[in-house]
């Protein structure tokens, strides 16, 4: 039999809290039964206090069963309290609506709570219902949570409509997060996207603020008209890192005009043998 | 370093956490208390003991000080029996969250029927979950209501040292001390304590189980209540010993016994508080030498806004 998410939290947590494992299964057996809406409360306040709060020990073995069971789900830098939290939902029964207790836990979550709630959200039932728990994690000014929803899930690539995508992508750069750990960010790459990329280039350039080279990414598939190529003719001639952005925006673009900008780079060697990606935009070749 | 275990940083802006982490706050603790204005829905209380226990947790972690709280029913909301009923459905839910170190601050302001039922409700709560008590003796009558209040703990058979009875005076301190309770004292102008007498009943008392709070809010108060009053004190020859017992170690000690506020967690933060909390934070574990300095100054100091 295949895993599933919950069968695969399980045993990570039982693997690194041998001496817990016997109070969490009891406590999820409990959960289970449906009794009370009270055992789940507990369990969830409890978790950190008996399982501690390190980062869940993860082989590379593990982030494939974690993609077998789930496309996509990258469970890394989960903690230990809080995939067992979210492996409580997962074995609440069906007697209420999804949506319904998740909001309610999610009102009165502390920090690493909703975190852990919100990195839980490509694993749940009922997924289409969480479109507005969604949207309250992508409003919050912590950049945790909202990283908890934007980074290494798979749950907005599969279930966000185009203009919340948009806004996520943008906001990611607003609070300074990285685009790299958004799954999806170049499979729902769009042309709305790409505007709104470039006018928010224009109006960092106006204020005389840094651009994050990153945000080129958005715009390479859709270059294609003069003002779009000025723009990464523009980030071309900046730092190192807007440099190797521009080169790697431009050899996505299907315009001739782009890749006869990309040639005049230095970097297009680079790209042509595949020792240059977005990955790496950061670092000196 | 500093702690201010009673600070409602929820009412403080950023110059005020910027301040307090320059003089060497490293941790705070948010009572739940009265905003200033009564709340009228049970769900607006809900809301604000959800702030406390993460929004405010994080603008904290923003200047390098770790935040924790104390969720209670204060005294004066008591006195709404239909708020009151409401909230106390909610607290036990909000009691077992990550960084709540006490039921509070929670006792009597006008000492009615009312306040009485619900101070004695959290009591039996709190020993429910064995955390300990923070006790807002009242503005009025204090020193019998400050008595009543350590009366009524004897009586749920809470153990003292699980009890901060905050706000004491020159009239209460003894009793406070004698029972085996904590005695808080809140430096905060005019009404509470001020640091020049703080001084004073350090040189009397000496420093077991006292502890010194700014109590900063919403009113005419001091965020950097702890600070000074630790600089006041070396300056009159207190002893290093006694100023580190009172404005740090005695309150670790206390809110302590919850198992939610450690050294650890500013000396040597999980690696995953350090990425969602701290990230980028260079103050935090910066080694600087504490420095007192008001807020008009640093803001008068800068004339380019970017």
């Amino acid at each position: 039999m295949s895993d599933t998410p919950a069968s695969l939290l399980s045993a990570w947590v039982a693997a690194q809290a041998p001496d817990k494992a016997d109070w969490v299964s009891e406590s999820l057996d409990v959960i289970a039964s449906g009794r009370s809406e009270r055992d789940l409360h507990i369990f969830l306040g409890m978790a950190p206090r008996k399982l501690g709060k390190s980062d869940l020990a993860l082989q590379s073995s593990d982030l494939a069963t974690s993609h077998a069971a789930r496309p996509d789900w990258n469970p890394s830098g989960w903690s230990i309290d809080g995939a067992a939290r979210v492996l409580a939902l997962l074995v609440c029964p069906n007697n209420r609506p999804f949506s319904e207790r998740f909001k309610d836990l999610r009102r009165t979550s502390d920090l690493a709570e909703m975190i852990a709630l919100y990195r839980g959200m490509p694993l749940y039932p009922e997924p289409e219902t969480l479109a507005f728990e969604a949207g309250e994690a992508l409003r919050s000014h912590i950049k945790a949570v909202f990283e908890a929803i934007a980074h290494n899930n798979p749950y907005p690539r599969d279930y966000f409509d185009e203009h919340r995508w948009n806004h996520m992508v943008l906001k990611a750069l607003f609070v300074e997060s990285r685009l790299a750990p958004i799954i999806g960010l170049d499979d729902r790459a769009n042309p709305e996207l790409a505007r709104i990329m470039r006018e928010y280039a224009h109006e960092r350039w106006a204020a005389g603020r840094p651009v994050s080279p990153e945000l080129w990414r958005c715009v390479g598939p859709f270059a294609e008209d003069a003002e779009a190529l000025n723009d990464l003719e523009r980030a071309l001639g900046g730092t190192p890192p807007e440099a190797r952005a521009a080169a790697l925006a431009l050899s996505a673009s299907p315009s001739p005009d782009a890749a006869a900008l990309l040639a005049s780079s230095p970097e297009a060697a680079r790209i042509a043998n595949g020792s240059l990606s977005w990955d790496v935009i950061e670092e000196a070749a | 370093m500093f702690i201010d275990p009673h600070a409602h940083m929820i009412s403080r802006t950023t110059d005020d956490y910027e301040a307090m982490a320059t003089a060497g706050v490293v941790a705070l603790i948010e009572p739940a208390f009265w905003v200033g204005q009564p709340r009228t829905y049970v769900g607006t209380y809900v809301d604000y003991l959800s702030s406390i226990v993460g929004w405010e947790r994080f603008r904290a972690s923003q200047f390098g000080i770790r935040h924790y709280c104390t969720v209670g029913l204060n005294s004066k909301e008591a006195n709404n029996e239909e708020l009151a009923e409401g909230v106390m459905e909610w607290l036990p839910r909000f009691a077992l969250k990550e960084g709540v170190v006490a039921i509070g601050e929670i006792g009597y302001d006008e000492q009615t029927a009312l306040e009485d039922k619900y101070f004695r409700l959290q009591l039996e709560l709190s020993k429910e979950l064995n955390l300990p008590v923070m006790i807002h003796t009242p503005h009025r009558d204090k020193k019998q209501g400050t008595s009543r209040s350590m009366d009524v703990c004897k009586e749920h058979g809470i153990d003292p040292s699980m009890v901060i009875v905050d706000h004491n005076n020159e009239e209460t301190v003894a009793e406070t001390l004698q029972r085996g309770f904590w005695a808080g004292f809140s430096i905060y102008p005019s009404t509470k304590m001020g640091n020049a007498r703080m001084v004073e009943l350090l040189k009397q008392y000496g420093g077991e189980r006292i502890i010194v709070d700014s109590a900063c809010d919403w009113g005419i108060s001091d965020c950097l209540g702890v600070a000074k009053t630790a600089k006041l004190a070396l300056e009159s020859g207190i002893s290093n010993e006694i100023v580190h017992k009172v404005c740090y170690q005695n309150a670790l000690d206390a809110y302590g016994q919850s198992g939610q506020i450690n050294e650890e967690d500013w000396l040597s933060p999980p690696a995953i508080d350090q990425r969602t909390l701290f990230e980028g934070n260079s103050i935090l574990r910066g080694g600087r030498e504490p420095h007192i300095q008001a807020p008009g100054e640093r803001r008068s100091a800068n004339l380019l806004i970017e």
